[in-house]
């Protein structure tokens, strides 16, 4: 059984981290040499993390399933990355940013956890900057910001639509440095299909290389999972279709206890899904809602083309339900506000699940070269997909699964319920509690990896000097390999009728219907029964062909979807779990009268933290959290 | 619609490949590329088929996983966008479509339409980075940049890694992929203090790494689905230069 201890250090917010490192125990650089460090994921917290990590001279060991690690999904972040810097002007500060992003989350994110956050953020775009990551200027030489939902201020730095792209190349070329250096040693196409644990504590690794199809055994002093989320649960997101959960679920399996996993940001702007062959749905940055206007038309069924609507026959519901924040409202919000629309027959589009973000007012006003400045990539692969040009008549958009605030439990070492496992970035719960502000996962990321994993892994590793390099040749690695061996023979050896793909696709819809944007208890009760139903088919009737020793697209994917048909359960659990409604979890059993999420701070004001428990439902551990330096608000855009 | 599909099939870098062509029916014209090729997977396993091998993975154009020819052309006959942007409304029904992998020399086949890019990897490591350790940067408006710069070293550093450059030289040469790097970098005060040492290690490992050289033909810029402009080639030569 696990005990739970969040390790918050004593003393005021602002005093916590800067009292953790003061007493943080070091390596000294000749025994940083004789200890290896393994990174899982070379995103945006992952590749960060491991050149950091070798910089400091530790043996670091780099896995991506991807050939390079260049192409880690958060290359597709597009709209910023947040710090408090102030540069505006506008009276930001370290604190404002810390409590929007408690605010944000809707109170169920740890204080301390935010705190630090908001503060490494400033050190992250001087990082950044210093690299070579060309974020956006004035004339003057300066950088700029722009605004994101749910703040008052401009705290935002971007590059044009595409700031992940840029920030991760930035930290990808730290990351080839130390290779080059021979501090790091990369390991491409490698899936981890397994954790090792040691005398309680994680030693490694078991992964499939995906050209070979062999099975590797890799050791370290400790395990760092950056393995991003889990939202392709859904099939159809926004993520890359080959991100998925299998690392942190088998590490959940072996030990590590999983913090909300119902918690999943349904991202309010998507290109609408058209039709049942399609495999993504693509973002359109939030920094759009900045310029353009949300809305559908007054009167349902209206079928004229959206520019032979006139102004007066025009909704624009969010500027109309929170005139305070209008169409920056968070993600959760503006998402909740548009199923509503849609639900009630006012939706435009073929499939009446859509709305319009209109720039008409805003090309009018500042012309279309400042738009195109703006936002062009977005416009151009809007158009790409779509065949409609955004210059001239308004995006049609929909909300899609995102981000999963969800994730593994860590203490604030960042530290799983397994000793010398951390989790790093998405793949943790750590800092966004139920709802994620736009531009926050770059910020989290990134600072998770550069400035705080490097201080809390060696403070674990100082007592590990002594332990000399990790043996694979042993029955817990043995043990590891033989599970996993011993899963892809049996997924191999169905030989059914249905693909690993249709087996998704379901799935995906089961979750999208009954743990998406709202919930309730029938439904939820429901899905764990057709959860269950559907892995019961999957083991009698999935289909993968050709062999486990070669290249094999259909085995990783088939591997993935079984992991998925078991998470999916505990999602739901979790959802079924929480009787209130709080950022992006809302259970339609808990609205405000004017259909806002409404909390139950006196029961919900905890993390649900489950361990796995074998063939037995999963248990409930709860870490309540205390706020000491906010007071609990109902939340309002209005 | 209904497509003839050409497709090169290859069991890995040292086996000899050859077309096989499938009959696909039921394509629907908003499908993208890459999902008219899953349907087909779909289809093939359902026939008990080996399904075909290739590289996908954000559907966004910014990852740089796919990349294929098709009818002759990297990333297919549309400029700038990536074959998962590649909408199928680009194709007739009836049409005849052939796809192979890219053809370079630096870029075995691995599988099908399937190739090894670590070469472009390797050339990054080689140089394509700016030396600071974390912890060291100073405040970041100490650093101004003049717009127009930072502007142009941005459009230079949108490239995807994808090697369509590559495979549409005649040479096989990587001189826009590395003129990206480099250019973003000469653009930047930060980049400076390692400039000549840069340029010098990347082209090396360029030649090291079996590509060809650069005749000035132009089809890398027409064929980026990122459009990188051939200038960026112009100032990869002066760097070069310089460099001695």
């Amino acid at each position: 059984m696990i005990t739970l201890d969040s390790k918050i250090p004593e003393g005021p917010l602002e005093e916590k981290w800067t009292r953790y490192k003061a007493n943080a125990k070091l390596v000294s650089p000749a025994n940083k040499k004789k200890l290896d460090i393994i990174v899982v994921g070379t995103g945006i917290s992952g590749a960060p993390a491991a050149s950091a990590l070798g910089e400091m001279g530790y043996n670091v060991k780099v896995f991506c399933y991807q050939d390079t690690p260049r192409r880690a999904h958060s290359v597709a972040a597009q709209g910023g990355i947040n710090a408090a810097k102030n540069y505006k002007n506008d009276g930001d500060s370290v604190y404002h940013l810390f409590y929007d992003v408690i605010k944000g989350g809707d109170f169920r994110a740890r204080e301390a956890n935010v705190y630090r956050i908001a503060e490494v953020s400033n050190q992250i775009i001087d990082h950044f900057t210093a690299i070579g990551v060309p974020f956006a200027r004035e004339y003057g030489g300066t950088l700029t910001t722009r605004s994101f939902g749910g703040v008052q201020v401009s705290r935002t730095f971007y590059s044009r639509g595409q700031t992940g792209q840029q920030v991760l190349l930035g930290a990808y070329s730290s990351l080839v440095r130390q290779i080059k250096e021979g501090t790091v040693t990369m390991y491409p196409r490698r899936e981890m299909l397994d954790l090792v644990v040691v005398d309680g504590k994680a030693r490694g690794i078991v992964v499939r290389n995906l050209i070979t199809g062999e099975i590797e055994r890799h050791s370290a002093h400790a395990v760092v999972l950056a393995t991003g989320g889990y939202g392709t649960i859904y099939y159809l997101s926004t993520l890359a279709v080959n991100s998925n959960a299998s690392a942190a679920w088998n590490a959940y399996k072996r030990g590590a206890a999983f913090a909300n996993p119902s918690f999943v940001q349904i991202h309010p702007s998507s290109v609408p899904q058209m039709n049942e062959f399609q495999s993504k749905l693509t973002l359109m940055s939030e920094s759009l809602r900045n310029d353009g206007r949300v809305w559908v038309p007054k009167t349902k069924g209206d079928s004229r083309p959206p520019n032979e609507i006139p102004e007066e026959d025009r909704d624009y519901y969010l500027e109309r339900r929170y005139p305070a924040f209008g169409n920056l409202v968070p993600r959760d919000v503006a998402s909740r506000a548009a199923k509503e629309r849609c639900d009630a027959g006012y939706g435009v589009g073929p499939t009446g699940l859509a709305v319009n973000l209109d720039f008409r007012d805003a090309i009018k006003k500042q012309g279309q070269k400042a738009i195109e400045e703006k936002y062009g990539n977005l416009f151009d692969m809007y158009k790409d997909i779509t065949g409609i040009d955004s210059y001239t008549e308004p995006m049609r958009i929909y909300p899609a699964g995102h981000y999963t605030m969800g994730g593994l439990w860590v203490n604030y070492d960042l530290m799983t319920t397994i000793p010398g496992l951390f989790a790093v970035g998405e793949s943790n719960f750590s800092d966004h509690g139920a709802n994620r502000l736009g531009a926050s996962s770059l910020m989290q990321g990134a600072g998770d990896g550069y400035f705080i994993l490097p201080y809390t892994i060696s403070n674990y590793l100082a007592s590990e000097i002594k332990t000399p390099r990790i043996n694979t040749d042993t029955a817990e690695f043995q043990e590891a390999e033989t599970r996993s061996a011993e899963k892809i023979k049996r997924l191999l050896s169905i030989r059914g009728k249905q693909t690993a793909t249709t087996f998704h696709k379901k799935l995906g819809k089961i979750m999208w219907d009954h743990c998406g944007m709202t919930r309730n208890e029938k439904g939820l009760t429901e899905a764990i029964g057709l959860i269950r139903e559907l892995r019961e088919e999957f083991w009698k009737d999935l289909n993968v062909p050709g062999r486990a020793d070669e290249l094999n697209q259909e085995l990783e994917k088939a591997g993935r979807v079984a992991d998925f048909l078991e998470l999916g359960e505990l999602m739901m659990t979790d959802a079924l779990n929480r009787r209130e409604s709080c950022g992006a979890h809302f259970r339609e059993e808990s609205q405000t009268p004017d259909h806002e999420a409404l909390r139950n701070d006196d029961e919900y004001a905890y993390v649900a933290v489950w361990e796995y428990n074998g063939d037995e439902p999963p248990v409930l551990h709860k870490e309540e959290l205390k706020f000491e330096f906010v007071e609990l608000k109902q939340r309002s855009y209005k | 619609m209904k497509l003839k599909l050409k497709i090169w099939k290859q069991g890995d870098a040292h086996s000899r490949g050859s077309f096989v062509t499938y009959d696909l029916d039921g394509v629907a014209p908003e499908m993208s590329f890459i999902e008219m090729l899953t349907y087909l997977n779909e289809t093939l396993i359902g026939k008990g088929e080996e399904p075909v091998t290739f590289e996908h993975d954000c559907h966004e154009g910014i990852c740089g996983s796919c990349g294929m020819y098709i009818n002759g052309y990297p990333h297919g006959p549309v400029k700038g966008l990536t074959t998962c942007l590649l909408s199928m409304r680009n194709f007739k029904d009836g049409e005849t479509i052939v796809i192979e992998p890219w053809r370079a020399k630096p870029f075995p086949v691995i599988k099908d339409l399937m190739v090894d890019r670590n070469a472009l990897d390797k050339i990054q490591q080689a140089g394509g980075f700016i030396s600071v350790t974390t912890g060291a940067a100073p405040e970041a408006n100490t650093i101004p940049v003049n717009k127009k710069n930072s502007d142009l070293a941005f459009d230079a550093s949108v490239c995807i890694g994808c090697g369509a450059c590559v495979a549409a030289c005649k040479n096989a040469s990587a001189m826009l992929f590395v003129s990206a790097k480099i250019s973003q970098y000469a653009l930047l005060p930060q980049g400076r203090p390692e400039g000549k040492e840069r340029v010098r290690a990347m082209i090396a490992e360029m030649d090291r790494q079996g590509f060809g050289s650069c005749s000035n033909t132009g089809a890398c810029e027409a064929q980026c689905p990122k459009q990188i402009k051939l200038f960026n080639i112009a100032r990869l030569n002066r760097e070069y230069y310089k460099a001695f």
